[in-house]
């Protein structure tokens, strides 16, 4: 019988066909033209990555003198996984019909949830893969809620309408969704509708929840949001946080 | 020959019910103007550049006109009055208007025959130039030659127009056949084009007309040194569409998006507006020899691909007609549509094949513009580039025109220059590699992909004839396309809408539609 080696969760490193053999694939775009300097100079960049015996696999000529690499190589840094805390929405999700019934049980009246894609921002993809009807994947969005009225406001709507609209329909939670995340222009507009609801008094009144491919949890905390939901959200997570969120913070 | 046995009644019905819903849309569109449509109309008679606060002079003139009550006879008929009474050039009298030096409404009025015969002279030498621009590009296409169908088309999004061109020049030697500079988040709701090159944007760069000739540049210079002439793509779309045409015609750009419903449908732009909007700028893109590219993907992203997929068909028949309205022939029309279904459908590949076949078969002169998954990438980039594949697969075999390259990193960023190396790799292969198979099959009769194809149609059929019924905008008020209910009096833009008074006239709309194509 063959002996296989223990992890040590202290010191992980990258896994190819054997235990900490530390194997890493990487591809990068270096600004020199194509050659064997080119292979060269990414072999020695891979090595200050931390690489050892890296290895050029594969080198193309992109056209303008700039050279694109494929690089293997073996890593020679550890983390220690027992010591790792990431900050999630810590809660047991429930499924569409578990939420209507908590809604029934606990909250005996109408969430009413405003949500939308705001700033510049005009892909709705991920906003309507929550809140409309069909939601995404077979997973329900809150607009197919019993007990959930849900507004979808759309694309780019300035955070002030949002605040309006959400006092308006007197929201019990605001969903932003957002998506164009280059040159962190998310940043400012998602800090800019924390502001508004300061101001208007109300912040502590409403549930307000941030999603989006580059969204974690963390950040949505970091910015004053109660929630961030990233990549891989459905409908059921949202619900579930936004309901059991009002119970805890007796909103009800 | 169709190869999935569709009934040409049922084509010729779509067809003659889409026709009769342009119809019904252009007599209001007859009677009516816009803003950003006699913007356009100042841009083609030559006013261009910003006063002090760095506000288009297109915009003041027009501003001008608006202020004084008189948008309703139109830009041509106070610049020609202004010409005749005043013996300056269209330029002189925006300049004026800028510096608070004159009042064009306020001027006294000459005789209307008068302003038409000095403004037609002015629009004639524009629209020669356009036609010039024109020539010049089937000649570099005759001398250099062009890639192969479908037409490898890939996007540019620094923000800066200088680090654009150093991507799209890469790009057109590692194969690319059109570069799409695609524009800044949020300038489609600008009410105005901005001025001068552009180093700021977000996930784009600003349509400017300077930014296109930069561009065009850099895109004349490489395909000289490729051998094959590779055209220019931007975005006619938003509130400023016949603005953004003339200033493509002006500096030849090649492709233009150009929806007439896209947006009223995903920015919210008011229904009246764009519908007049689209057709002065699909005048001005038909005149010019742009291809233009509709918008029907778009429904794919909001609605689901496989139930939704008559609304493209039948989009795709509204578009047709729509353009034909505004002199486009069918040769330029690349219509939309796009491979977005969930990839772990069973048999999804034969409904995409379908879907593909019977836009091909329908609109058999279109060079079909082809857009990749987007919906379901998820940031896993090998499985991504397989999608990717199945996608250009999909276009070699139906013969499409022009093939939105997919991106393994979309979902992730805007393309880095390698994804745009390595999806034309991708590309490459397969239409290389698979080049005649088209050609080489038939599909089973009563087959998966023949019922699939003639069951879209059909349905596509009905709907049209329901919107012949009830007319576009109460359609679009019941939220028909892409799951989207908009108002007929709601969102962006409403204000630049007026009824054309006694006096109205659009010299380009006649030399344009009517004059020597």
């Amino acid at each position: 019988m063959s002996q296989v080696a223990k992890v040590d969760l202290t010191r992980v490193k990258p896994y190819g066909d054997t235990l900490n053999d530390g194997m890493v694939q990487t591809s990068f775009t270096l600004p020199i033209p194509y050659g064997d300097e080119a292979k060269e100079a990414a072999r020695l960049l891979a090595k200050k990555m931390g690489l050892e015996e890296p290895s050029v696999v594969y080198s193309k000529d992109l056209g303008i003198d700039y050279t694109y690499f494929i690089v293997y190589g073996k890593c020679i840094h550890t983390v220690d996984y027992t010591k790792i805390e990431v900050p999630k929405v810590d809660i047991e999700i429930m499924s569409k019909e578990e939420v209507e019934q908590y809604i029934k049980d606990n909250i005996k009246r109408n969430v009413v949830i405003v949500g939308a894609c705001t700033g510049t921002d005009a892909h709705t993809v991920g906003i309507d893969a929550i809140m409309n009807m069909k939601g995404y994947a077979g997973h329900f969005g809150l607009e197919r809620y019993e007990g959930i009225d849900a507004y979808n406001l759309g694309s780019q709507v300035p955070n002030e309408e949002l605040v309006a609209k959400a006092i308006e329909l007197e929201a019990d939670a605001i969903l932003v969704s957002q998506v164009v995340t280059q040159k962190d222009v998310h940043i400012p507009n998602l800090t800019e509708l924390v502001e508004l609801l300061e101001a208007e008094g109300i912040r502590d009144d409403i549930i307000i929840v941030c999603g989006g491919p580059r969204i974690s949890h963390e950040l949505a905390k970091e910015l004053g949001y109660d929630a961030g939901f990233g990549p891989g959200t459905f409908a059921e997570d949202v619900a579930t946080f936004i309901v059991m969120e009002m119970v805890k913070r007796r909103l009800v | 020959m169709s190869k999935l046995n569709l009934d040409p009644v049922r084509i010729d019905n779509s067809r003659n019910a889409a026709k009769q819903i342009a119809e019904d849309v252009q007599e209001f569109i007859d009677k009516h103007t816009t803003t950003s449509t006699e913007r356009a109309v100042a841009r083609l008679l030559g006013i261009d550049g910003v006063d002090e606060i760095s506000k288009p002079l297109p915009n003041v003139l027009i501003d001008n006109i608006k202020d004084g009550g008189g948008l309703e006879q139109g830009a041509a008929y106070w610049i020609g009055n202004g010409v005749v009474q005043r013996g300056d050039t269209p330029q002189e009298i925006a300049e004026k208007i800028s510096r608070g030096e004159l009042d064009i409404t306020r001027i006294s009025t000459g005789s209307e025959e008068k302003i038409q015969d000095t403004i037609y002279e002015l629009a004639q030498e524009t629209v020669d130039k356009i036609k010039q621009n024109r020539d010049k590009r089937e000649e570099l296409i005759q001398t250099l030659g062009e890639g192969k169908k479908p037409y490898i088309y890939v996007i540019v999004a620094t923000g800066n127009i200088y680090e654009d061109i150093v991507q799209a020049q890469a790009a057109a030697r590692q194969g690319a056949d059109v570069i799409a500079v695609i524009r800044t988040t949020g300038q489609s709701l600008l009410d105005y084009v901005p001025y001068g090159p552009t180093t700021e944007g977000f996930g784009g760069t600003y349509a400017t007309q300077e930014n296109f000739k930069l561009m065009r540049r850099a895109l004349d210079e490489v395909g000289e040194e490729v051998g094959r002439y590779i055209r220019l793509c931007n975005y006619c779309s938003g509130l400023c569409m016949p603005e953004i045409a003339a200033m493509g015609a002006l500096e030849r750009l090649d492709m233009m998006l150009n929806d007439a419903l896209y947006g009223i449908l995903f920015r919210d732009i008011n229904m009246q507006r764009t519908l007049i909007d689209q057709y002065f700028s699909r005048v001005i893109n038909g005149y010019a020899g742009i291809i233009i590219n509709t918008g029907e993907d778009n429904y794919l992203t909001t609605d689901d691909a496989v139930e939704a997929a008559h609304t493209v068909l039948a989009s795709q028949f509204i578009n047709e007609q729509f353009a034909l309205k505004a002199g486009i022939p069918e040769e330029q029309m690349g219509l939309g549509h796009a491979f977005e279904m969930d990839p772990s459908l069973e048999n999804g590949f034969l409904y995409e094949l379908a879907q593909a076949q019977m836009a091909r078969e329908i609109f058999p002169n279109a060079p079909l513009k082809y857009m990749p998954p987007t919906k379901y990438m998820t940031g896993n980039i090998f499985m991504g580039h397989i999608q990717d594949a199945l996608f250009n697969m999909v276009a070699i075999m139906t013969g499409q025109g022009i093939q939105l390259l997919g991106m393994l990193t979309e979902a992730i960023h805007t393309p880095h220059l390698h994804d745009r190396y390595l999806a034309i790799e991708n590309a490459q292969y397969i239409f290389n590699n698979a080049r005649n198979l088209g050609d080489e099959i038939s599909f089973k009769e009563d087959g998966i992909i023949q019922n699939r194809a003639q069951e879209v149609l059909e349905k596509a059929e009905e709907l049209l004839k329901e919107i012949a019924n009830i007319g576009l905008f109460q359609t679009i008020e019941q939220g028909k396309f892409g799951g989207v209910k908009r108002s007929r009096t709601g969102g962006k833009g409403l204000e630049g809408v007026a009824k054309k008074g006694s006096a109205y006239f659009n010299p380009f709309i006649q030399l344009m539609v009517g004059g020597d194509r």
